[in-house]
């Protein structure tokens, strides 16, 4: 949907690289403000972020720091109050920290249900279901219902859905929050795998600061009412990180100092 | 799984790693739950009730011979089934099972076709629904035999008659089931439909229809339930004129003939095909619709 506010211009970025010398952002947000309501409390204030094509960029803040709201607003589902967000490919692709797959159809036709609003031809559908669920390492739960599903898997085929939607950007709120920690360790390299395999542009809400310093390329912190980004760091991108390696921990303890700084300045 | 402690070769891909690694955790948090054999599924919903009725004809058998009613007052379970034995001989059972079950089911056809355009108007129109939510709620209500009265000034003892008090019977039930239907869906769902990229129309028919179905369908079966209640309410009360011989009516000439084997019999009757459309029609659709989506049927069936 193309909502006022948020301008999309058709994308001609044959590849990546060629993309990250054109210097045309992915994503390009202009002094972006939210405010619910006519006079409510600002939610986000003045927020300005140039994301680049191909990047990974994790969002962080507590809770009430307003990003899924930014995250919403880059997808379209919200507007803003003033500010402009310009998505360079139009759309992005969104995932929830639900699944939210549609309980009536099984894993491989829920696929098959983006693929057909993206506008597949039928006789294309199965097929490329298969790989996409084959992507997630999940091909031989095609026939298996939502329910028949972990939370692990239900995020996976939840993430080929979202690829399934073939677009360049891909928006994920905090879609790993739900699961245990040895599930969400293992969906990390999973989407890791995924982001280097697609070259997707991937922008991260999460409030784990350990989750955001292993993914993220780029960390954005966000203080808290009215949000705005009061920090980010940049990560050498040496390869695969883990989350127990000595480079995020160190990120962690000081992202994690300016955060409490950031929570503090609310006690009063 | 077994612990794999041999060394991974130096050249093992991580790729293939993550995969093995994967589907270990996956195969540790599905359970697959065997599934009970059909004919154990069968016997297990059809076994209770059924030892319950012999239990309870039994009862009654054991009463009218130790006690010794009078006959014209209480029928032995023998007498009810000569009775059934009678009706079948002369051939008015199966006329009269027939004729309803061909009225009911035509009546609850049109009740469908008009209740879910209404609903659907109603889920999706805000000032209709404020309108017409109130009355469509109150007619849930009304006992649809109040209808007979006007419905036989208006359209005489015609089928038209019959038709009109079933309509007025399930129509609301039907709407007002599919609009809570509608009204369940989560707002998730909707919020994945748009940002798939669907648009108005198909929102509706591949995200909220279906997603409304458990809502409509329990609305379907208690429109069936208005349906038969009112056909029977309408036969008994309308007789003669082009109506033709119904269960209802069968039920009320029994009745002028104070034949109460007749009585009973022609109740058992509609209460068993009650059930039978219970059983064969509904429940196992919507078994089939819950177990789909993980939701268990409450209950046995």
């Amino acid at each position: 949907m193309t909502a006022q506010g948020i301008t999309t211009a058709a994308s001609q970025q044959p590849d990546r690289h060629a993309a990250r010398a054109s210097a045309a952002p992915a994503i390009r947000i202009d002094g972006l403000s939210k405010r619910f309501g006519a006079d409510g409390p600002l939610v986000l204030e003045d927020v300005s972020v140039r994301i680049e094509p191909g990047e990974f960029v994790c969002l962080l803040g507590a809770s009430g720091c307003g990003k899924s709201t930014l995250l919403n607003i880059i997808a379209g589902l919200e507007l803003p109050s003033s500010g402009t967000v310009t998505v360079a490919s139009g759309n992005a692709a969104v995932m929830f920290q639900d699944a939210a797959l549609f309980p009536w159809l099984t894993a491989g036709r829920n696929i098959e249900l983006a693929l057909k609003l993206r506008g597949v031809p039928r006789e294309k559908r199965r097929g490329q279901a298969l790989e996409l669920l084959d992507v997630v390492n999940l091909a031989d739960a095609a026939r298996k219902r939502p329910h028949e599903l972990s939370g692990g898997m239900r995020q996976r085929v939840a993430l080929a859905r979202s690829l399934a939607q073939d677009r360049k950007v891909l928006l994920m709120d905090e879609p790993f929050a739900a699961l245990d920690a040895i599930t969400r360790d293992l969906l990390h390299e999973e989407l890791e795998r995924v982001w280097r395999e697609t070259g997707r542009t991937i922008v991260f809400v999460t409030h784990n600061v350990r989750e955001a310093a292993r993914l993220g390329q780029r960390v954005l912190l966000m203080s808290s009412r009215p949000g705005r980004i009061a920090n980010e760091w940049r990560l050498a991108d040496d390869g695969p990180r883990r989350i127990e390696s000595p480079e995020v921990s160190r990120l962690s303890i000081e992202i994690t100092e300016q955060l409490r700084r950031e929570i503090r300045r609310n006690a009063a | 799984m077994p612990p794999d402690t041999t060394l991974a070769p130096a050249d093992a891909r991580p790729a293939d790693d993550l995969r093995t690694l994967e589907s270990g955790l996956d195969a540790l948090q599905t359970n697959a739950v065997p599934e009970k054999s059909r004919w154990r599924n069968i016997l297990d919903g059809v076994l209770p009730p059924v030892l319950l009725l012999i239990a309870l004809v039994g009862v009654w058998q054991l009463y009218v011979t130790i006690a010794r009613p009078r006959p014209d007052l209480v029928p032995g379970p023998l007498d009810v089934l000569g009775a059934i034995i009678d009706q079948w001989g002369d051939g008015r059972l199966q006329l009269a099972v027939l004729t309803s079950l061909e009225r009911g089911g035509i009546g609850f056809l049109i009740a469908i076709a008009v209740g879910t355009p209404l609903g659907l108007l109603l889920a999706e129109c805000r000032p209709l629904r404020l309108a017409l939510g109130p009355l469509l709620s109150g007619l849930q209500v009304l006992p649809s035999v109040a209808w007979v009265p006007a419905a036989i000034i208006w359209f005489g003892l015609s089928d038209a008659t019959v038709y009109f008090v079933v309509l007025m019977g399930a129509v609301p039930s039907i709407a007002n089931g599919l609009v809570s239907g509608i009204d369940q869906v989560p707002p998730q769902l909707r919020r994945v439909g748009t940002v798939l990229g669907a648009g108005r129309i198909q929102l509706a028919t591949l995200v909220v229809l279906p997603a409304a179905l458990p809502g409509y369908f329990s609305g379907l079966k208690q429109g069936w339930a208005f349906s038969w209640r009112s056909l029977m309410a309408a036969e008994i009360i309308a007789m003669g004129g082009t109506i033709g011989f119904g269960l209802g009516s069968m039920l009320q000439q029994s009745r002028e003939l104070a034949d109460l084997a007749s009585v009973l019999a022609t109740i058992l009757l509609i209460l068993g095909v009650g059930i039978l459309v219970e059983l064969s029609i509904f429940a196992p659709i919507e078994r089939r619709l819950l177990r789909r989506r993980g939701l268990t049927p409450g209950g046995i069936r």
